[in-house]
């Protein structure tokens, strides 16, 4: 924390150069150095006002000190400290704080001030850190002057194994202005160590996923997603399959912070895709302690544990959303956790009728994890943009779909039975049983449409899902709360 | 402490409580083993040669198995399971 020099006693005046009103008022400001003498901080420029001496606060520290929030404000300062304050120009009020009559006699009456420089939103949380006002709990750590930072971070094991924008108290500040919520405010038990996790701790690690801090609201929601009993993150880090948190933003928040719905859209190249998806990993990793080969055991993993997230274009969607699947009323904010491995292709491009789409989606999702393996997992099927046209064209809904998907996954028990097709992997159907048997390939609402991606190809990608139901887990969806 | 090299802790910040382990049996003959099956497939099969074997050491033993094995075992049976054996064998499967 830093120490700023007190004020001098008798008449203090604050401007910046680039306040118009401050502009108007420089005459006045040169008779009262004349006459009666004041101290004169200026926040921008230290030869303003012309041919004066200036203090200049162009660290902006005597302002913040002082709580300016107007320029210009004048001050009178006593034995006491400050004694009066006025903010803007006002010809009466600055003559009878001064005592001089005439005091700019032939300037406007009034005049507004302007925003002091003390104030601004890209100024006031580093000034905040430097004097100590942060209130900030987490424990500070600091780096040796010959250790480079970024290094430093990654040998603390407090990366994912790219570099992290290092989480400073006023960088920290800045992302906390993305929420209304008390930085204090406990947001989850984050397994598998079920940490308490404030807010905050959540904003330290979103700086240093590279979040801005308009995602902060999104993070937040899906820290609480992958927090409860049904998502299971627990879990999720545990087994060996390859399977991550993977999140879909539905409502306007998305198009507001720019998330990708469109081209490349489980791609590189969107900040807040890749970010916010990465920040809650972090908090997974750093509050909950879940750690690639410690308590998460994939045996292969999948990219997508870095980030997976994305949006789906609501509004050419003949789908409805996600959310609105789970009951989220349509045009709220909300992110639903799934736990996916990592998108594959579905690749059709002569189907024109949505019966024969039905029948190529059918045949890719049956092969997930293992053709001969049913209603052990979940899936979420993308559709994108020329594929979803053949459904909007024929009048299709998602209900339309799912159910004629639902139909079309039923596998004959000949197909499953252990041995059957050369393979020994399979369910072990007795085989006089398995002639008069069939399977779902999904437990019934374990298939979840998103409707996104480029516009040009005649494509669609299948999510595959881990163990599904209450004893593995379940997609949650939490709304976005300001 | 210049602001730029000071960075906020993104961890937990708990520090764990150091126990003890439990020392190590001497002898299975009248202890009680607990065995925990976490209910993967074919858990049961290598349990029940365990108990078998514990068995013929002269040890009691009393089966548990988890819910699921995708969670952790709930913390009742957990206890359960400190309170009644002296040790316990956990056991995976496929």
């Amino acid at each position: 924390m830093i120490s700023v020099p007190e004020l001098p006693r008798g008449l203090v005046a604050f401007v910046k150069k680039d306040c118009p009103t401050c502009l108007v008022i420089e005459p006045v400001l040169q008779r009262l150095a004349r006459e009666g003498g004041v101290t004169i901080y200026c926040q921008d420029d230290p030869e303003f006002p012309a041919g004066l001496p200036v203090e200049a606060d162009l660290q902006l520290d005597t302002s913040y000190r002082e709580q300016i929030e107007i320029v210009p404000t004048l001050l009178r300062v006593g034995e006491g400290g400050v004694e009066q304050r006025l903010e803007g120009w006002h010809a009466g009020e600055w003559r009878e704080l001064t005592g001089i009559k005439d005091l700019g006699e032939g300037l406007p009456d009034w005049r507004p001030g302007c925003g002091s420089l003390s104030v601004d939103p890209n100024r006031e949380p580093e000034l905040r850190a430097r004097h100590g006002a942060s209130g900030l709990q987490a424990r500070r750590i600091e780096f040796a002057e010959a250790e480079d930072e970024f290094e430093a971070m990654m040998s603390r094991g407090i990366s994912d194994g790219l570099p992290v924008v290092p989480p400073t108290e006023s960088r920290v500040l800045a992302m906390l202005a993305g929420t209304s919520r008390n930085p204090q405010e406990v947001v989850a038990q984050v397994p598998p160590d079920l940490a308490p996790c404030t807010v905050e701790k959540v904003a330290i690690n979103a700086v240093m996923a590279g979040c801005l801090p308009e995602y902060l609201p999104v993070v937040l929601a899906a820290v609480e997603a992958v927090c409860t009993d049904a998502f299971n993150m627990h879990g999720v880090l545990a087994t060996t399959m390859p399977v991550g948190p993977v999140f879909v933003v539905n409502g306007e928040i998305a198009r507001r912070i720019g998330m990708n719905a469109g081209k490349n859209v489980f791609g590189q190249g969107n900040r807040a895709n890749l970010t916010i998806g990465r920040a809650v990993q972090l908090v997974v990793r750093n509050v909950g302690g879940g750690r690639p080969g410690e308590i998460d055991r994939a045996t292969f993993g999948q990219p997508g544990k870095l980030s997976f997230c994305f949006a789906e274009l609501e509004e050419d969607s003949p789908f409805g959303t996600l959310a609105e699947s789970f009951g989220v009323p349509a045009g709220r904010d909300a992110v639903t956790a799934f736990c996916g491995e990592a998108p594959r292709s579905i690749v059709d491009q002569l189907a024109r009728d949505p019966d024969s789409l039905v029948a190529s989606y059918a045949a890719c999702i049956r092969a997930m994890h293992h053709p001969k393996l049913v209603m052990g997992f979940d899936a979420m099927l993308a559709i994108g943009p020329e594929h979803g046209r053949v459904f909007r064209e024929a009048g299709w809904d998602r209900a339309r779909l799912l159910g004629a998907l639902e139909q079309a996954l039923v596998v004959p028990g000949v197909e499953l039975m252990r041995g059957a097709g050369g393979m020994a992997e399979g369910f072990p159907i007795p085989a006089e049983k398995a002639a008069g048997m069939a399977l779902p390939k999904l437990r019934p609402g374990g298939l979840h449409l998103v409707y996104c991606g480029g516009g040009a190809g005649l494509f669609a990608a299948v999510i595959g899902g881990w163990l599904s139901g209450p004893a593995g887990s379940v997609p949650v969806v939490k709304e976005i709360c300001p | 402490m210049s602001e730029q090299r000071t960075i906020l802790d993104p961890t937990n910040e708990k520090v764990p409580t150091q126990r003890r382990r439990a020392p190590a049996l001497t002898t299975l003959s009248g202890q009680t083993i607990g065995l925990l099956d976490i209910s993967k497939p074919r858990g049961n099969i290598f349990l029940d040669r365990l108990q078998e074997q514990l068995e013929a050491e002269g040890a009691q033993v009393r089966r548990y198995s988890k819910p699921t094995f995708a969670k952790p075992a709930p913390v009742d049976l957990r206890h359960e399971i400190a309170v009644q054996c002296e040790a316990v064998v956990e056991a995976l499967a496929d």
